[in-house]
């Protein structure tokens, strides 16, 4: 197991080297500077900017100097904002998304799992056929779509909610949003789960453990789930890192204070060293959530080895 | 169905083995299988529909998508002869719909192939050559997928400015990274088959044999991943249009009127539902083509 995790370590190092140096340098091959659209700089005040942030420097040396900072977990300081540090940019906005994804992915997983539960249990049945008819809707609704839908009838119509806004994370607040980000997760975890446990409840040790005379609910539960979550469970790993690094659509539907929001401005003013903290932020993300998966993998498949 | 049906080995006639006995090939019984799929023939048929709709468009429709007239604004449906209703600058919303529904499936199709060309080489070449070349390959692939898709985006468009070119190539860029994963692991159990080991033997070049034998047998997953592309693609251009990125005004595509609908829907709902249900419309038309061609071209699937 710890020769695993190092190994897998190991290969992921290469990957969010890679990551970080295409990124750095197809941000700087983007014309564009971070210093244009304030106030006209005199050119001297201009250098004496550039230089303060190091950036007199060759590329090639920035880079290094760059590389040599995230290798101490230091991402420097925000070219647009002053006196705060990137980590600083990253802590406030990062608080918005993750509750937003972490709930919509843990309200996407327990409908999502037991909505496929029932209909493998129903298969070919009213029940079966409903949820697989929510989970191709699911699936061909974007959220962009279900969004200003629901805030229309909902928030506009019925008044039951607030249209858009974050509030401090009122509960009101946060409801719209997680149903619009957590729906086609919902469609996709009910029709993975649903497929694991049709074809693991025709087998051959789930029919043994009926022969034993164990009750229903207890072979779905202890026997069935847990290998018939497995396909689902690679799936999870991508799926949790796009719901935890935000989503643009509905922060900018809901106007929410979020990361994805934060990125793309500052993307399109040049912060290069706020981009490069949220590129990196990111791949982590994928990188860690994937190994879990990984983990999780071989945690419920006896059969999986780590090595 | 007889087992005969289920005989994995049946697209292996693909490889060109002189006069074979005329037999049920994999895609006769594929096709046979697909037709059969209500779902499928109702989403082939839609589609078919849509397509002729949007290249007939100007013709059945009384009004140009783009012409503006200050009298008619914010006409609800049915009335003043515009069918689904007038936006907020008099503008036709069916004439509209129908060109933005082109631009959306042309966009949907190029994109896609652009994708799967580039996908299908990267990864034919990849897990037959393996090795070192396969292992930077698949890197190169890890690395773009652990970047953010909106990254690439900003970065074309500040590069080249607004352009639907931009948005195809944005977009190609990030979906063959799928397409080659699934492409180089279907390659990498090919490659140990007996038919392959006899076109080496017979001294075919490695070009040969992935252009002759690998990419044909591959065509079974790629199809399916295919018809699950397009919808994908008709989604990233949409999100794109709805952030006000993607095709530039006058021109319309379905994510660009949503959007639009989205900010006039207190004032005119027609303007969001009608271009939501057509959007959704067309993904499940091309779900269902999708779902139908993988069973039936994967009958263990089922």
């Amino acid at each position: 197991m710890l020769r695993f995790l190092f190994r897998r370590l190991l290969v992921a190092i290469p990957t969010l080297f890679l990551v970080i140096t295409v990124a750095f340098f197809m941000m700087r091959a983007a014309p564009g500077s971070p210093f244009v659209n304030e106030r006209q700089l005199s050119p001297q005040v201009e250098k004496a900017v550039m230089a303060r942030f190091g950036m007199d420097r060759p590329l090639p040396e920035q880079y290094l100097n760059y590389l040599k900072g995230v290798m101490v977990g230091d991402f420097g300081p925000s070219l647009k904002y002053r006196d705060k540090t990137v980590l600083d940019i990253i802590n406030e906005n990062y608080k918005v998304s993750l509750i937003l994804g972490g709930l919509s992915f843990l309200l996407a997983s327990i409908v999502g799992m037991s909505l496929g539960v029932i209909a493998a249990l129903r298969q070919n049945r009213i029940a079966d056929y409903a949820t697989m008819a929510v989970a191709i809707l699911g699936v061909c609704i974007p959220t962009f779509v279900t969004a200003p839908l629901l805030i229309l009838v909902f928030a506009s119509r019925l008044g039951w909610l607030p249209t858009a806004g974050w509030n401090n994370g009122a509960i009101p607040n946060l409801i719209l949003p997680i149903v619009v980000m957590s729906l086609p997760q919902i469609a996709v975890i009910s029709r993975l789960t649903r497929a694991g446990m049709i074809e693991v409840l025709r087998s051959n040790y789930i029919r043994t453990a009926r022969a034993k005379g164990l009750p229903e609910s207890l072979i779905v539960r202890k026997h069935a789930l847990r290998a018939a979550i497995l396909p689902l469970v690679s799936y999870l790993g991508p799926a949790a890192a796009g719901l935890l690094t935000g989503q643009l659509v509905v922060e900018k539907i809901f106007n929410l204070p979020g990361l994805q929001k934060f990125f793309v401005n500052s993307a399109l003013q040049r912060d290069y060293t706020v981009v490069m903290g949220m590129v990196i932020v990111y791949a982590v993300l994928i990188l860690v959530l994937n190994l879990i998966a990984d983990i999780l993998h071989a945690a419920l498949d006896p059969r999986v080895r780590l090595s | 169905m007889s087992l005969a049906d289920n005989i994995p080995g049946s697209a292996e006639r693909a490889a060109p083995l002189g006069e074979a006995v005329k037999g049920r090939s994999l895609w006769d019984d594929a096709g046979r299988r697909l037709l059969r799929n209500k779902a499928a023939v109702t989403g082939m048929a839609v589609l078919a529909l849509m397509v002729v709709l949007a290249v007939a468009g100007p013709w059945l429709v009384g009004f140009h998508y783009d012409t503006v007239t200050k009298t008619d604004v914010w006409m609800g449906p049915l009335t003043g002869g515009h069918l689904l209703g007038t936006d907020s600058l008099g503008r036709d919303l069916l004439a509209r719909l129908l060109a933005g529904l082109g631009v959306s499936l042309a966009i949907g199709v190029t994109a896609t192939a652009v994708s799967l060309v580039i996908g299908v080489i990267w990864g034919a070449v990849a897990g037959y050559v393996g090795g070192r070349v396969d292992e930077v390959m698949m890197r190169i692939v890890d690395t773009l997928y652990s970047l953010p898709f909106i990254f690439f985006v900003i970065l074309l468009m500040v590069t080249f400015g607004r352009n639907i070119f931009l948005i195809f190539l944005a977009i190609g860029a990030v979906e063959w990274l799928t397409m080659s994963r699934i492409v180089r692991g279907q390659t990498l159990s090919l490659k140990t088959r007996e038919f392959i080991e006899a076109a080496r033997a017979a001294g075919l070049s490695s070009a040969q044999i992935i252009a002759r034998h690998i990419v044909p047998n591959l065509l079974g997953p790629v199809v399916v991943y295919v018809t699950l592309t397009i919808p994908a693609v008709i989604i990233a251009e949409s999100f794109l249009s709805f952030l006000g990125l993607g095709v530039q005004p006058p021109m319309a595509s379905l994510g660009a009127l949503i959007a639009t609908g989205a900010q006039d829907m207190e004032m005119a709902p027609w303007l969001l539902i009608f271009p939501s249900a057509t959007m959704v419309v067309t993904l499940m038309a091309f779900n269902f083509i999708g779902d139908g061609l993988r069973d039936a071209l994967d009958p263990k699937d089922r």
